[in-house]
């Protein structure tokens, strides 16, 4: 295995343009996912991770064509498929920086089963579920993201299925991170991306992003700046949440141990949720994730629901080998031989 | 008065019972003392699927044949010289294997009328001298070992459970067998619950001693040890055999394996060995269904290690667009496929040939994969090293084809001598492979190695490599995305002649024709070639000549296969499904092969098969 123990601790200067290769991008002009792309290769550096220590994993989609684009090892795998293989990638060189980039069909339709499953083993790996509820590749379907009555092509009356809140179903999978952002605010974006990447095991992070050609608008609520003020709920550890415009309302317990938007102005300021990712039961990252409209996105949390401490499969399975090792390697001859032979002169 | 002992050459023994009866492990244990004693041996385990069937039912019924002899054996054997059976459902399930004038030792204690009304006895068999051209012992099972374990502290219903020790001991009596192995075993597994180790030892020493004293056992048999190779053996059944054999090619390839599986009968028992070998440096992972077990092994293979996957036919089903996925990103990767009885769940536990073509053709595209059997359980061992040499030096999918037959059955193993093993170390790429017209240099992953075809094996963590693979077609050399028409051509062409390429580097097939003048050719791949062989010694001791070949490579075939084939005037070919093979050898050299298929679950009988090419070669 190679050793990367030389550049721990000093500065790589590595710059955005370091990370970016050499093929056109074939995006469709005023897709989100430019601008997903553009915060990480600006981000990327941060990490002061050598770009040959770096791996990202896409299933397909639109969205999974990222890691062409991108000058650290990749893999452009298959349908739903990506967090398996970067599972077997992460567990077995627990050395690298693994990265998945789904979409909303990916992760959640054809590789739902990967998904919450990869979480709730904690492998370490972050994953980029880059949600535009729909099919973008194959031309404009709904995906389990999409609304309930949403007419797409396969869906000429409207769409019978009731969709996924990804996160509240990240948090029932037993996630260890989950947060929501968004492509075209760059800032918070960024302020995810890292605490994603410092996570010890999977850290999943929605982003709302755009498809201008076959779902135009769908965040429209939560970017407009007309309406975004009251329609998005920042989370920021620590801080009481608010929002609105002026901090018009807040969140609140409710009586059946939820959570309910009201009017600041009608509560004792003590009585406002102070948004706690740390907390160790889910319950209340659970109830926050509930406020989103399934409809419309409007309350909309964005931010770090949930990191909590748990460790990595990798990191565990690194643990078994070394104790399974404790004792010097195994000896092949003895193993073959067994506890029963014997010898013909 | 001392009993009169008779020379036989070989014996075939059958335990049959219900499920709980313990007849496996009473069979392992027969098998082990055969086996230290030296005796050549096949096994033919064969249990139900259910875990619990309903008590005394024909499905329920789970048996273990032993074959051993004082010479060189090649199959479990035909019929058996003596069954035991533990219940009326055991006797109905196996009396038409057996043929007349055989031993029967019959629990007669489970011989109730509710018994023999669940399999449909009306009467008693044992009454109504239906067994009249058998040798019949029967004998109080239960009921003798309850007496014997009278002064013991257990229930009664943990007394009954050791009957099986009381017939081991009348078994191991009766053909001369050691009983240390037994007492070790016992020891080891019950050294925690002191009265049922001693209840368990005392039945097996009261069977032994009832062998001994009663007037029903007139004659002891003995059975000479074999005169095998020189050299230290051990017995092993094929699971067991494949999971050395694939730790075995960690170690001589100075990789680090990973296996992602999903549990299947009959492949878990791979996946329960290799989890315990962490001190080889082998990661296990059983995964949350077959698709991640195999996307976990190319993950692996990426970064460096050995990706491995181990199934049965249901599972590879799933897996398939995986394996597409490894064809395209051409990286190592073993698959293993211990086949079972289909078409979907099909019988779990018991034995088939018929994923051949699955494994052969059952991807989108053009998508070649290497395809190696082994032949017999020890040979698992050898062909597991096999295919991880492929795997590696051509960087592509290899499917290892093993069956439920070879999974668990067992014969003596010849232990290699671990410095002798193949070398099967690979290069990683570690610096650019291409100068462009300015004299700067770059990596292109899709640059093939002359001789082998083979790309190179850039792993993450090498500066300077930095590259993306995908499953969408890359063009030659760059690896870039392309939709190229030609380059698509020369791509699907490249990656098949980088498979058949693997044939420059295979053995030529070996063809076992005593006389040279053999006008048929009988030909198998797989668990097939003990029957087959069996059948070729009985053909040609009547004086009948035919020859015998066997595949271990599959895909590509050896060079000289054709040459084989044409030079015979007949070409048997015996599987256990409808003609695969059969279909691959007309295919790809117009051959008439002659089909011999059965799909019964169970290996094929040398006799059975003796019959079909004497009668070819009368035909000839
Ligand atoms: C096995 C398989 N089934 C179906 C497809 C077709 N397919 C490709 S991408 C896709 C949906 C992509 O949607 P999403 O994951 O939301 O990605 P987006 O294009 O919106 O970024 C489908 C159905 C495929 N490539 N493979
Ligand atoms: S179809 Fe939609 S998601 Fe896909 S590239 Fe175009 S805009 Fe982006
Ligand atoms: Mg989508």
């Amino acid at each position: 295995m190679p050793d990367t123990s030389a550049t721990v601790g000093t500065d790589l200067k590595l710059t955005a343009k370091d990370f970016k290769s050499d093929q056109e991008v074939r995006w469709c002009p005023g897709c989100g996912d430019y601008a997903i792309l553009a915060a990480m290769q600006a981000f990327l550096p941060e990490l002061n991770i050598p770009r040959e220590d770096m791996v990202f994993v896409s299933g397909i989609g639109c969205s999974s064509r990222f890691p062409y684009y991108l000058t650290t090892y990749g893999m452009h795998s298959i349908h739903g498929r990506a967090p398996t293989i970067a599972t077997g990638l992460a567990v077995s060189r627990p050395d690298l920086s693994v990265w998945v980039v789904t979409g909303d069909g990916d992760a959640l339709s054809i590789g739902g089963n990967h998904l919450i499953h990869t979480l709730r083993r904690n492998v370490n790996l972050k994953i980029l579920l880059f949600n535009n509820r729909i099919y973008g590749l194959t031309k404009g379907q709904y995906s389990p993201t999409s609304e309930l009555g949403k007419i797409t092509k396969s869906t000429p009356m409207g769409s019978l299925d009731y969709p996924f809140n990804p996160l509240s179903l990240a948090l029932g999978a037993e996630a260890t991170f989950v947060a929501r952002t968004i492509d075209s605010d760059r800032k918070h974006l960024l302020d995810v991306m890292r605490a994603a990447a410092t996570h010890e095991g999977t850290a999943l992070v929605e982003i709302y992003q755009n498809c201008n050609i076959f779902n135009d608008g769908a965040f429209d609520i939560v970017k407009n700046p007309a309406t975004k003020e009251n329609a998005l709920i920042p989370l920021v550890h620590g801080e009481p949440i608010i929002f609105g415009t002026d901090g018009s309302h807040c969140v609140i317990r409710d009586k059946q141990g939820g959570v309910e938007i009201v009017e600041t102005a009608l509560v004792d300021h003590d009585d406002i949720l102070i948004h706690n990712a740390h907390a160790e039961d889910p319950a209340t990252a659970f109830a926050l994730s509930r406020l989103s409209d399934p409809q419309t996105l409007n309350n909309s949390p964005i931010g770090v629901f949930r990191s909590v401490e748990r460790p990595s499969y990798d990191h565990l399975m690194s643990d078994q080998m070394a104790k399974a090792n404790a004792k010097g390697p195994g000896d092949l001859s003895e193993l073959i031989r067994g506890k029963d032979t014997w010898t013909v002169e | 008065m001392p009993k009169k002992t008779v020379q036989l050459d070989r014996v075939i023994i059958r335990f049959a019972g219900d499920s709980g009866d313990g007849m496996q492990l009473t069979g392992d244990q027969f098998t082990s003392s055969t086996a230290s004693f030296g005796n050549d041996l096949s096994t033919l385990p064969d249990f139900p699927a259910e875990i619990r069937a309903p008590a005394g039912t024909l499905p329920g019924v789970s048996a273990f044949q032993l074959h051993f002899a004082d010479h060189d054996i090649l199959t479990p054997g035909d019929a058996p010289n003596v069954l035991v059976a533990m219940n009326p459902a055991a006797l109905k399930a196996n009396l038409k294997d057996v043929p007349r004038g055989a031993d029967l030792i019959i629990n007669t204690d489970e011989f109730t009328s509710r018994n023999l009304t669940k399999v449909g006895y009306e009467q008693s068999p044992l009454d109504d001298n239906s067994l009249e051209s058998y040798n019949v012992h029967p004998i109080g099972l239960t009921s003798l070992t309850i007496g014997a374990l009278k002064e013991f502290d257990i229930s009664k219903k943990e007394a009954e459970r050791a009957k099986n020790m009381f017939a081991l001991g009348l078994l191991s009596w009766l053909y001369d067998r050691q009983l240390e192995g037994t007492e070790r075993f016992l020891n080891e597994k019950f050294g925690k619950k002191p009265e049922i180790l001693a209840a368990n030892l005392k039945a097996l020493h009261a069977g032994w001693n009832y062998g001994e004293t009663t007037e029903d056992f007139s004659v002891r048999y003995e059975v000479k040890p074999a005169k095998l190779n020189s050299g230290t053996y051990r017995n092993i059944s094929g699971n067991l055999a494949l999971s050395y054999g694939l730790i075995a090619a960690s170690r001589q390839s100075g990789l680090p394996m990973f296996l992602g599986s999903y549990p299947i009968t009959p492949a878990s028992d791979i996946l329960h060995e290799l989890s315990k070998h962490k001190d080889f440096g082998i990661r296990t992972y059983q995964a949350e269904d077959e698709i991640a077990g195999i996307g976990a092994a190319i993950g692996a293979s990426y970064g460096g290690a050995i990706g491995l996957t181990t199934t049965s036919g249901p599972g590879v089903a799933l897996k398939s667009e995986a394996i597409g996925l490894a064809v395209a990103l051409e990286l190592p990767l073993v698959v293993i496929d211990v086949q079972r009885g289909g078409p979907s769940t099909g019988l779990p536990t018991k034995t088939e040939q018929a994923d051949l073509l699955q494994a052969m053709f059952g991807r989108n595209g053009e998508a070649p994969v290497p395809i190696i059997a082994p032949r017999s359980p020890s040979d698992c061992f050898d062909a597991a090293l096999e295919a991880v040499r492929i795997a590696t030096k051509y960087r592509t999918p290899v499917f290892l084809l093993s069956d439920g037959y070879l999974a668990n059955g067992q014969e003596p193993w010849l232990l290699p001598n671990v410095e002798d093993l193949p070398d099967l170390h690979v290069e990683f790429a570690s610096e650019h492979n291409y100068t462009n017209e300015d004299g700067t240099t770059e990596f292109r992953p899709f640059i093939r190695d002359p001789e082998t075809l083979a790309r190179p094996w850039a792993i993450p963590g090498t500066p300077g490599l930095e590259h993306r693979i995908g499953g969408l077609e890359k063009a030659d050399g760059t690896g870039h995305i392309s939709y190229d028409p030609d380059n698509h051509d020369r791509m699907v062409r490249l990656r098949q002649a980088k498979i058949d390429g693997i044939a420059n580097s295979i053995p030529n097939l070996e063809v076992d024709d005593p006389t040279g003048d053999a006008d048929v050719l009988v030909i198998g791949w797989g668990s097939t070639y003990g029957p087959i062989g069996a059948a070729s010694r009985l053909v040609r001791k009547n004086g009948g000549k035919v020859a015998q070949a066997h595949l271990r490579h599959l895909n590509p075939f050896p060079h000289n296969t054709g040459d084989v084939l044409h030079h015979y005037k007949r070409v048997i070919v015996p599987e256990m499904n409808l003609g695969q093979l059969a279909l691959l050898l007309r295919g790809r050299f117009l051959v008439d092969a002659i089909g011999y298929n059965q799909v019964r679950g169970m290996p094929f009988k040398a006799e059975e098969l003796k019959d079909v090419i004497e009668d070819v070669i009368a035909s000839a």
